[in-house]
């Protein structure tokens, strides 16, 4: 067979696959909608505010409510205790009001 | 033209490829694990901010923090009620919650108590809650289910604020699909949360605020901050805010980790564009000498870059697919379980955004062909005989 043809056929099956799991994506993220109403349910009754992905200290369980400063647990710069608090960045710090006004005198 | 044409020169570039089969075996796995990598981290922040969104949509629209020192303290319930008369209010909640460490297991579970009931309906709890008027009775989540072996009916005893065990029933678990949400929660009525916490009277851990108009909660949340300046307001669009910064781009450690791959393919594709090898130059010298036009040798360039970049891109991708979505993401799961006990199993929902996968494509691809094709063209506009002879 020509080392063309393979390639070709080698291409037509990744393609095969990925359709597959397109489709299977498809699927399954519509059955999540579905699920997602008694997820939902569960929230707002509960009044949950945050994604239970890491349970080992207070502001990777619960990254929406954490002190402002709680990346850095003790003091700024201090060594980082848990490996999840390096993929968990500190709260938008949007929301503070840090305006300086600066008045003439 | 017929494509035929086409067709041998491909013939000839996988050929001419397989000459080389080593060195560009080493490309084509390095090229797929950059891929991997990259589309691993796409496949699972995206799924994770859009799980995240539809979940935390249900979250209480505000929460109003009293903070004390720089820290969260507990909150006075009386402030509720002057909560409740600013216009735009509809309900004010308290909520108790707090964590617990569990020695037996060295686990930190989440504890709170159930303000309003769940259908019976609702799939995702095998059981019930404990009901406003029941003592000692809890629903526990999945994760706790499995470290203590225990499961509707059994006892779990905790530890209290007093010293004493605290003996409470299981009446419900939450099931496996609702993980990412309650794998390490025990819900308890009021009362016992209180007890076992020794919460002072008339102290809450936050207050749960309702509006009736959710575009007034910014108003409503700064009049707060106004009147109780000791407070810290957190609206709904800013949890969900949080959990897009923390699965965003952002995600420090494994893009850390990555950046070295990510340098070194650089530095690969960098070599490749920057001048061909001896053999490749004397290759196009000698195509051109037995007539080869110099649109054909671009062409076979071009197959060359396209079968390598194509291939990995494929590969990559396919496994970066199987691996976040099959496998859990088991590379970076431990990473972001850190060193947590109890955690979901991250049963991922596929969600996949189409413009990620095409952008990855775009800037690995298309540069990879470019990077292949514009050396040899400086190659093979030159004359063959100088080319042959370097």
């Amino acid at each position: 067979m020509r080392k063309s043809y393979s390639f070709f056929i080698f291409i037509a099956v990744c393609l095969v696959i990925i359709s597959g799991l397109a489709a299977r994506s498809t699927i399954e993220v519509s059955g999540f909608r579905d699920a997602a109403n008694d997820l939902r349910e569960i929230t707002a009754a509960l009044k949950l505010t945050d994604i239970c992905f890491s349970s080992d200290a207070r502001y990777t369980r619960h990254p929406a409510q954490a002190d402002l400063f709680s990346a850095f647990q003790d003091y700024p710069g201090s060594i980082e205790h848990f490996p999840s608090g390096s993929v968990v960045s500190p709260p938008d710090f949007i929301t503070l009001d840090t305006k300086i006004l600066v008045r003439n005198r | 033209m017929s494509i035929n044409r086409h067709i041998n020169v491909l013939d000839y570039t996988l050929q001419s490829l397989l000459r080389r089969k080593f060195k560009n075996a080493g490309i084509v796995l390095v090229f797929s694990f950059v891929i991997f990598i990259t589309g691993s981290i796409l496949f699972l922040t995206y799924s994770f901010k859009r799980e995240a969104f539809l979940i935390l949509n249900s979250s209480p629209e505000l929460l109003v923090q009293r903070m004390m020192a720089g820290r969260h303290e507990l909150i006075p319930v009386t402030i509720a009620g002057e909560i409740k008369r600013i216009p735009g209010v509809a309900k004010v909640e308290p909520r108790y919650w707090g964590y617990y460490y569990d020695s037996l297991v060295k686990a930190n579970y989440t504890i709170l108590s159930s303000a309003d009931p769940i259908s019976a309906n609702n799939r995702l709890l095998k059981g019930r809650l404990p009901f406003a008027d029941e003592h000692n009775t809890v629903a526990i989540g999945r994760g706790i289910s499995e470290a203590r072996f225990i499961g509707p009916g059994s006892g779990i005893s905790l530890q209290g604020a007093d010293g004493g065990y605290h003996d409470l029933k299981v009446v419900g678990v939450f099931e496996a699909d609702s993980e990412l949400l309650t794998s390490d929660l025990i819900v308890l009525n009021q009362t016992d949360i209180i007890k076992l916490f020794g919460i002072p009277e008339g102290m809450a851990t936050d207050l749960a605020v309702d509006v009736h108009n959710e575009n007034e909660a910014p108003v409503i949340a700064r009049k707060i901050r106004e009147y109780f300046p000791d407070t810290r307001p957190i609206l709904r669009d800013e949890i969900i805010r949080t959990y897009d910064a923390v699965f965003g781009w952002r995600s420090g450690l494994i893009l850390t980790l990555f950046a070295g791959a990510l340098v070194a393919f650089i530095i690969l594709a960098w070599d490749k564009a920057t001048g061909l090898s001896a053999d490749e130059k004397k290759e196009i010298g000698i195509l051109k000498a037995i007539g080869w036009e110099t649109s054909d040798i671009l062409e076979m360039k071009f197959w060359e870059g396209f079968v390598i970049s194509v291939s990995s891109f494929l590969i990559g991708i396919i496994s970066a697919h199987l691996h976040v979505f099959f496998w859990g993401a088991s590379l970076f799961g431990p990473a972001l379980k850190g060193w947590s006990v109890i955690y979901p199993d991250f049963r991922l929902v596929p969600f996949i955004n189409p413009y990620q996968i095409a952008t990855l494509m775009t800037l690995t691809v298309i540069p990879y062909i470019a990077s292949t094709i514009i050396p040899s063209w400086k190659a093979s506009v030159t004359d063959p005989d100088e080319v042959m002879r370097g």
